[in-house]
């Protein structure tokens, strides 16, 4: 079957909505999350968290705690041999603080007893002594030369020298003569923006169930976005081999990227280890915010030039994140895609990475890109409104397309920001009336995406079903969009296809759920794995006719004779093949493993209608629209379900969604009630609107979608607020006490 | 360690067990009785994962006591579906892809379950506020809404 | 002989050239040239590089062949969520 990324070939079951495989397990309850097994035996573990956000550990007592009846296994950074490698010793040191805690819920011991309650009665008795150090948790403030060092000598080469302890990493991007640039614009606008740390705010905390025995066989199961990934970690800060350690990834209840790390697992098998039992943890909430992943927060400086007529001319960026106590490269992304979505002839960021006391960052959907775009999309719409010029037509002088070098370096190719925004300027959102206090905003934005190692294992069964083997825990409704690129591309109903995701023992390696990969990578190893099969039962075919292989070819689900001189036999379906496949020479599978590339951008363009309330500062968001291209939608109903969540992510995090620090640097709003996330009676419906510019790296057009959406809306929100209130908004999130503060010092 | 036996009613089945004093009534169905369905997202009573219904009001067991289950009926996602004939409610969210991850499903069901029951007809409104203490962070509520419109649209006329 | 452009920050190790001429083949042996020309460029390669190649990204490919037309951009090892 020839390969088709250009869109005309006619799909029979990529673009339907089939009912997802894990529908009904769902609905029911019967599917099984990261809490919801149990082992015989089991002990519960617990962990005890440090109360300082900066201290040295003088002295830990576990005595009291191993003396209480119940308790089984206690553990600190002693139990974890230390590691050279440095990416794996912050991840250890990070799971359990060896010698300093570093922020506020650090861990700092374990422990497994036979009850809850046991487990945290003995965290009690566990004596830490520690000598408290001073903190910053403010980005800026901990790039100032007399600001409290979080770890010393963590720089890279990037840095120059004589620059404070707490600097990381610099990185710089961009072409073109600025400064004539700039000295070619009308107007110049610059500004400071801040963002919050926000959080991925999945609804399940983390959860595994650990076993080991005393030989080094290990068995996991946890929620996670990558079982490969946490095998290859979890074996090495255990000292096993990876093969010894078998790890099983239960359905997942929510990740976003922030389950694309351990925090709990090592822990919980170093216990089970110690204590020759199975260990169950699970995390609290308050945990889950103090001592697992936000993003980066950040301070960022943004200049742009612009002629009257609105073309760019000089696009600047001067952009400082902080990834928390450990060294993070998360800016190298944000510098990258700040000005990703226009064709500039002069442009420059600069990123920094900056330390502070707050837990170790992990991604958030696009990482880097949301803040980097938020600060870039509101001084464009600034520019756009102090030269009274249409936001929209402005993007659209100014927008990116193939053939234009991009700011991060190489040339696009087929890219889909100009159908986006011509698609938004044509759609009647743009033009609905506006009432007193409202305003409009948009934000275009962009994801690179990514393809990864990937393997697939496709087994046509006896009875004609086929089943298809992957390694990625479904996290958005990829098992439907994979059984559907199976079924395509077998030519088989897709009922008759089922999606299964494996542990680490029973397949190939996969690299963890994240870079918008799995529809791309996973759909595109599955239908070269079927192709594999579908030659596999040409053969078969071949030899029950007793004709040559190459003269036959697979159409619509069965083996016909290519072509009239390879003689006249009726097609063998699928069924009929599998049904003797044990008599023509065995079980038939197809398999295909690789390390994927040529994963396409996707550019999306939101826009935003708020009203906000002048008296309470409050902001209701009254109309909200996507547009993205998708490249093909394999199931529509899931590309629309990642535009419109991420899209409401993102609109957490412009108007409510924030780590609160105190002068102690502690957390102050480590649960539901105070970290706000958007409920249902917050938002309108969200209009997802689908674009398809095939992306040619894949035989069927699919681009990643599910990062992208959380990247406009911040700009697109702030830009709908600064116009409703007649103030520019600088600062997120934008909550009503800011809003109304910023009202006040209109005047 | 003091413990206290409690006698309940769940699903319609009568149900017992023991529990300590302390122990929530999530932790009790889901440790005790096996039944997983409801989940613990916060613990506090702020995401409503953990939504059951307590002698048909609409509650989060992680704020109940077990021993407050003492003779009352308790409902929770198990008992949606009768057999294997799944609640309008349940199909509805298949069909209209109203769930991504589904951690929050079984508890947006139970809650929607117990406004129809109040309300077979509500606006999209009445809809949301009703589900405002149910945080969904996959979908953004919008095929959430249209599932429980059309499934109060089919019961209506059923 | 290929061209290749380097990110802003690693011209400091190219005495400020943005292009760099390289005698490969292939996206190894790129890498291999660039750190023995280049020693200020090795934390970075050990750290890892992507290549985007006309246009199109490749993570970590060592065996993806260059052409001495080709557009080959650096990039910094990318990671997403």
């Amino acid at each position: 079957m020839a390969l088709d990324p250009t869109g005309k070939r006619i799909f029979k079951v990529v673009g339907t909505r089939p009912p997802r495989p894990d529908g009904i397990d769902k609905v029911t309850g019967r599917a099984l999350y990261g809490a919801d097994v149990s082992a015989p035996g089991m002990l519960v573990g617990r962990i005890l968290r440090s109360p300082h956000p900066h201290a040295t550990i003088v002295a830990i007592d576990t005595s009291a705690a191993l003396a209480l009846a119940g308790v089984k296994a206690v553990v600190t950074a002693a139990d974890f041999a230390p590691q050279t490698d440095p990416t794996l010793r912050d991840i250890q040191d990070n799971c359990m603080a060896r010698g300093t805690v570093l922020y506020d819920g650090h861990a700092v011991a374990a422990v497994a007893a036979t009850t809850a309650a046991i487990a945290r009665a003995a965290l009690k008795l566990i004596k830490v002594t520690y000598a408290p150090l001073p903190h910053v948790t403010d980005v800026d403030a901990a790039m100032r030369a007399d600001a409290p060092v979080v770890q010393a000598g963590r720089a890279l080469e990037s840095v120059p020298a004589g620059m404070p302890d707490n600097v990381t990493h610099r990185c710089e991007f961009g072409h073109g003569d600025l400064d004539a640039a700039f000295g070619g614009a009308d107007l110049i606008v610059a500004r400071s923006f801040t963002t919050a740390a926000t959080h991925q705010g999945y609804i399940e905390p983390h959860a595994c169930l650990a076993s080991m025995t005393g030989d080094g066989k290990g068995d996991l199961w946890c929620c996670t976005q990558g079982q490969f990934n946490v095998r290859t970690i979890c074996a090495a800060l255990l000292g096993i081999e990876a093969s010894q350690l078998r790890v099983t990834a239960s359905e997942i209840g929510g990740g976003f990227g922030g389950k694309t790390n351990v925090f709990i697992e090592p822990v919980a098998l170093a216990l089970a280890r110690k204590s020759g039992r199975p260990v169950k943890i699970v995390m609290a909430r308050d945990e889950v915010f103090r001592a697992t992943g936000p993003t980066v927060s950040s301070s960022i400086d943004v200049k742009i030039g612009m002629t009257k007529s609105g073309r760019i001319t000089a696009a600047e960026a001067d952009l400082r994140y902080s990834g928390g106590a450990f060294p993070c490269l998360t800016i190298e992304m944000g510098a990258q895609a700040a000005f990703a979505a226009y064709d500039l002839a002069a442009v420059r960021t600069i990123g920094w990475n900056v330390l502070t006391n707050r837990p170790k960052e992990a991604a958030y959907r696009a990482p880097g890109a949301p803040q980097a775009i938020y600060a870039v999309e509101s001084v464009i719409d600034e520019a756009c409104q102090k030269l009274g010029l249409d936001p929209l037509e402005v993007r659209l002088i100014n927008a990116a397309k193939k053939g234009t070098k991009s700011s991060y370096g190489p040339t696009f190719d087929d890219i889909g920001l100009l159908a986006t925004l011509n698609a938004a300027k044509a759609h009647p959102h743009y033009r609905a009336p506006l009432g007193p206090h409202q305003g409009r905003g948009l934000s275009a934005g962009f994801w690179f995406n990514f393809g990864g190692n990937t393997c697939v294992s496709l087994n046509v069964n006896t009875d004609g079903t086929v089943g298809v083997t992957e390694g990625n825990p479904d996290i958005g409704g990829s098992r439907a969009a994979i059984s559907q690129m199976a079924a395509e591309e077998l030519g088989i109903p897709y009922a008759q296809v089922r999606t299964m995701i494996a542990d680490t023992a029973s397949l190939g390696y996969n690299d963890v759920t994240d870079g918008s990969r799995v529809t791309f990578a996973v759909g595109l190893a599955t239908i070269k794995a079927a192709q594999d099969a579908t030659r596999k039962m040409c053969a078969r075919a071949a030899r029950i006719w007793g004709i040559d292989p190459e003269a036959v070819e697979w159409v619509d689900g069965a083996a016909v004779p290519a072509g009239p001189n390879a003689g006249k036999f009726p097609p063998l379906t699928l069924a009929e093949i599998a049904a003797v496949s044990f008599q023509t020479g065995g079980p038939i599978a197809g398999h295909h493993e690789f390390n994927a590339d040529g994963a396409g951008v996707s550019f999306g363009v939101h826009l935003c209608d708020v009203e906000v309330d002048p008296e309470t500062g409050a902001t209701k968001v009254l109309r909200y629209t996507v547009f993205q291209d998708a490249g093909r939608a394999v199931h529509p109903a899931y590309v629309e379900g990642q535009m419109q969540g991420g899209a409401v992510q993102g609109i957490g995090w412009a108007l409510n969604e924030e780590y609160i620090y105190g002068p102690d640097g502690r957390l102050q709003n480590a649960g539901f009630l105070d970290y706000r996330v958007p409920v249902a009676s917050d938002l309108p419906m969200i209009e997802a609107v689908i674009l398809e510019i095939p992306n040619p790296g894949h035989p069927y057009g699919v681009r990643g979608v599910g990062e992208t959406p959380i990247v406009p809306p911040l700009a697109a929100v702030s830009n709908a607020v600064s116009r409703a209130i007649g103030v520019r908004m600088n600062r997120l999130p934008m909550s009503p006490p800011r809003v109304l503060a910023a009202l006040g010092a209109k005047g | 360690m003091k413990t206290i036996h409690v006698a309940t009613t769940v699903n319609g089945d009568a149900v017992e067990f023991i529990c300590a004093p302390e122990e929530s009534l999530l932790d009790v169905l889901r440790n005790r009785l096996g039944l997983t369905g409801a989940k613990e997202g916060c613990g506090s009573g702020d995401c409503g994962a953990c939504s059951i219904t307590l002698d048909g009001r609409l509650v989060c067991s992680c704020l109940v006591l077990a021993a407050e289950a003492e003779g009352a009926e308790i409902g929770t996602i198990e008992g949606l579906a009768i057999g294997d004939a799944l609640h309008p409610l349940q199909q509805a969210f298949i069909d209209h892809a109203a769930l991504q991850c589904g951690i929050c499903t079984p508890g947006i069901l139970v809650a929607a379950k117990a406004l129809l029951e109040r309300n077979p007809d509500p606006t999209d409104t009445e809809i949301r506020y009703w589900l405002a203490g149910n945080l969904c962070r996959c979908t953004g509520y919008d095929k959430i809404i249209r599932a429980v419109q059309d499934a109060a649209k089919k019961m209506r006329a059923a | 002989m290929v061209t290749v452009t380097i990110w802003g920050n690693l011209r400091a190790y190219t005495d400020g050239r943005a292009t760099l001429e390289v005698e490969a083949a292939s996206f190894k042996q790129l890498l291999d040239r660039l750190a023995l020309d280049y020693p200020g460029l090795r934390p970075q390669i050990a750290r890892g590089v992507s290549l985007a190649l006309d246009g199109r990204i490749y993570r970590e490919a060592w065996f993806t062949p260059i052409k001495p037309d080709s557009e080959v951009v650096l990039m910094p090892y990318m990671a997403g969520g």
